[in-house]
């Protein structure tokens, strides 16, 4: 496939990996935003091919984990709603709300839908103008333009029985509060390649001044990841604090224009939950008041949101980066994919799925894999 | 997150910016994707699909220039 | 069982990964098992009045019925042809239970019959029995259909997990993941303008010519649900050895590879329904390859089992090392994120 193919290359990798190598002189703590980055990096090995000085922490950027609990209660009462076709991406689908997940919802009656894309769940409340047709927006950047087209098609068609459930968040907010935190401990950042093709990296710009903390735009493929990483040390190890753009085959300082305007036509920015996080103002979209009568929380009414359990979770602490899975007293016991407590479980890209999947510490000797410290 | 998959456009349907939309090849499956985001896309370009949208064109000549770079990074032993 | 979502079945049970194993180990084989064998394999391994037989079931409850390549007939005697197949058995007869709504039509039964009449034609069994049901509307889903089948054990050495050796290689008979994506972009209006074919199909002489031509066989495990890393994680578990792979010697036909992608699936995990694997000694590798050659020219050596190691794992080769592979907890879901 191409441009998938030629930066899979595994040469390619292991020079980029021994250049890496060649520049480290000290130790660098880097975080990378994104779970599809944390996917691909444990997926194809690349932190094992990194040096002993540097360390990745894995960064909140999984719009799946970070979704607050009482939104998955709100979307399980609205799916059990008599006549509701409830429509959801798969990412969605196992994430435990306190009430349980999707997934269960359906094994208990409801009539819940997967979707590729938001135009997929527009198209079901055609052919279905006798059913409430509900559609989880959820994602960051990248996947709220898609959310806000649909949004445009089904204000114009004037459809009836078709609302949103919104849960989209933004991640520069994620980011400032990430690095207010006092034991923070992160050098530098790989932004997220696919949130910036859409927003451009025009406001990672003060974040590097103010914070002088290095953030190297960065795409999803092994090539991709090991020359975000090597152009972040390169910067730390020169003193610098820039942004930079690594992913430039499909990202440009000012982003997608058409797709900005979009977003800001359909939705405006409000204080948000983030699960594990907290509240971060002005990090969240909502419906504007022109288009309100798509939210599906104003149709249904507030419904099944419950208070925060506490528990043995984390998954707070592994977001921000603080903490790996295996710190966790629950990871692989009580928590585990199949029966998972915090949504970095449960998302496929979340740090401790990832962890799980492809990094679970195994108790023989043998295969001696590598985990960053 | 976000996963966006990069493909190329076969060819495109209708005028309407909301509606406009392109046949698009990954590998060996051809799959529709709105293009309203991308406006100068033109068949024959390579776009970046996500959840059903293109969401940019890729630009040739940068992707070039990044697997150049990688290249010279190399296997010698002067950084 | 796990208690979160606790006290019904979900659809992850049938995904044929770890919650699956879950509901067979944790209640239905303490409540069957008579022993240490029972209820572990594809088929069961039986010696009657000195008749070496193996018998097998399976049921049948895809949708849709009708998918590229195939429907729920040609599935339901394929599948247990194969189960019997991969015990190194001569699939001889098979019995088909049909549970039927009441309003499914009669014309769709048809169709379906005679897809089973052809598909068990082409397998050279025989159906000898059956039965039918029906049901009220509405408590169905159309058909459900159950086959079973008996087979003749002709391989002089047993073919099983337990028989697998430091060293054997494993070699896969053909590329991985049609009838998974097949079966989802017809299910979920995925909108594939390419058609996305099937791979069912039966298995029964590609084994048999291996045995005629005196292969060392060690194990057989057709491709189903849960595809090729389920497979080997099981074998790999039933014969506590660790089983390396080179991810780049999986063939994956573009189509398959450009819809995982674009669906973020790992090929390795997506069904299949006419492919298997066997895992025989190195000095009969070529051989092996050579033969199954014939019948798929995808047909590939894909790794080996490795001395040492972690017992009851497989590995995949990666950019930077290697990964375990893992059972899914569930389906393989698309995503978008």
């Amino acid at each position: 496939m191409k441009y998938v193919d030629e930066f899979r290359a595994p040469q390619a990798a292991r020079h980029c990996a021994a250049a890496i190598a060649r520049i480290t002189t000290r130790h660098w703590t880097i975080m990378e935003i994104c779970g599809g980055q944390t996917h691909s990096i444990v997926r194809h090995g690349i932190d094992q091919m990194l040096p002993n000085g540097v360390t990745l922490l894995h960064g909140p950027g999984c719009p799946v984990c970070v979704t607050p609990a009482g939104i998955i209660d709100a979307a399980i009462a609205i799916a059990h709603r008599p006549g509701v076709i409830f429509c959801s991406f798969g990412d969605m689908l196992r994430v435990p709300g306190d009430g349980g997940s999707l997934l269960a919802a359906k094994a208990h009656g409801a009539d819940i839908r997967m979707v590729y894309s938001p135009l997929d769940a527009l198209e079901i409340a055609r052919d279905h103008p006798d059913r409430e047709v509900v559609f989880f927006a959820i994602g960051f950047e990248t996947t709220a333009p898609t959310t806000a087209m649909t949004v445009l098609q089904a204000d114009r068609e004037r459809l009836a029985n078709f609302s949103l459930l919104v849960s989209h968040v933004l991640v520069p907010p994620a980011i400032e509060a990430l690095l207010s935190e006092p034991d923070i401990g992160v050098q530098g950042f790989l932004a997220a390649g696919h949130v910036c093709t859409v927003m451009g990296y025009r406001d990672y710009e003060p974040i590097a001044r103010c914070y002088r903390i290095p953030i190297v735009v960065t795409g999803f493929e092994p090539l991709d990841l090991l020359q975000g990483l090597y152009l972040c040390i390169r910067q730390l190890e020169a003193g610098r604090a820039e942004v930079e753009n690594q992913y430039s085959r499909s990202v440009r300082r000012d982003g997608n224009r058409t797709a900005q305007e979009a977003l800001a036509q359909v939705f405006v920015v409000q204080r948000q939950r983030w699960r594990g996080l907290g509240e971060i103002p002005a990090s969240g979209l909502a419906l504007a008041e022109a288009f309100a009568r798509f939210d599906a929380l104003r149709r249904f009414g507030e419904v099944g949101a419950h208070a925060e359990q506490p528990g043995p979770c984390i998954s707070g602490e592994v977001l921000r980066g603080m903490k790996k899975p295996m710190d966790c007293p629950a990871f692989g016991r009580q928590c585990t994919p199949e029966r998972p407590l915090g949504a970095t479980m449960v998302s496929s890209e979340g740090a401790c799925a990832a962890y799980y999947r492809y990094r679970r510490p195994r108790a023989a000797a043998g295969t001696a894999e590598k985990v960053s410290p | 997150m976000c996963l966006a998959v990069p493909g190329k456009l076969l060819s495109i349907e209708g005028d309407d910016p909301l509606t406009r939309e392109g046949r698009v090849a990954f590998a060996g499956i051809v799959k529709a994707a709105n293009l309203a985001y991308v406006p100068e896309a033109q068949p024959g370009d390579y776009v970046l699909v996500h959840a059903g949208f293109a969401i940019t064109v890729i630009d040739e000549a940068e992707a070039m220039k990044t697997l150049a770079y990688l290249a010279e990074l190399g296997p010698e032993e002067v950084p | 069982m796990p208690a979160q979502t606790g006290d019904v079945i979900e659809l992850a049970h049938g995904g044929g990964g770890l919650m699956t194993r879950r509901l067979i180990d944790g209640l239905l084989r303490p409540a069957f098992a008579q022993s240490a064998d029972d209820l572990t394999h594809d088929g069961a391994m039986l010696d009657i009045g000195g008749a070496r037989l193996a018998f097998t079931t399976d049921s049948y409850v895809v949708r849709p019925l009708f998918f590229p390549g195939g429907d729920i007939g040609s599935l339901a005697v394929n599948g247990t042809v194969n189960d019997l197949a991969m015990c190194g058995a001569e699939p001889l007869y098979l019995s088909v239970g049909l549970v039927l709504e009441e309003g499914f039509a009669i014309d769709d039964l048809r169709r379906i019959v005679a897809s089973m009449r052809n598909a068990a034609e082409a397998a050279g069994v025989r159906l000898v029995t059956g039965d039918t049901k029906v049901v009220e509307r509405g408590k169905g889903d159309g058909l459900y259909v159950n086959t079973s089948g008996i087979g003749l054990r002709r391989a002089p050495l047993p073919i099983a997990p337990q028989q697998v050796r430091p060293g054997d290689r494993v070699i896969l008979s053909g590329d991985i993941g049609r009838h998974g994506i097949a079966i989802m972009a017809a299910r979920d209006h995925l909108g594939f303008e390419t058609e996305i074919v099937s791979d069912c199909a039966p298995l029964a002489a590609p084994v048999q010519q291996l045995l005629a031509a005196g292969v060392e066989v060690h194990c057989l495990r057709d491709l189903t649900r849960g595809g090729l890393a389920t497979a080997l994680i099981e074998i790999a578990d039933a014969a506590n050895a660790t089983i390396r792979l080179e991810e780049t010697a999986i063939p994956v036909s573009d189509p398959v590879r450009g819809a995982c992608e674009v669906l973020g699936l790992d090929p390795l995990y997506v069904a299949n329904e006419g492919r298997f694997v066997a895992l025989v000694p190195a000095h009969a590798a070529d051989r092996t390859l050579g033969i199954l050659r014939h019948f798929d020219e995808q047909a590939a050596a894909i790794g080996c089992v490795e001395p040492g190691g972690t017992a009851g794992s497989v590995s995949l080769s990666t950019i930077g090392g290697n990964r375990v592979l893992d059972l899914l907890t569930g389906e393989q879901l698309p995503r978008i994120c």
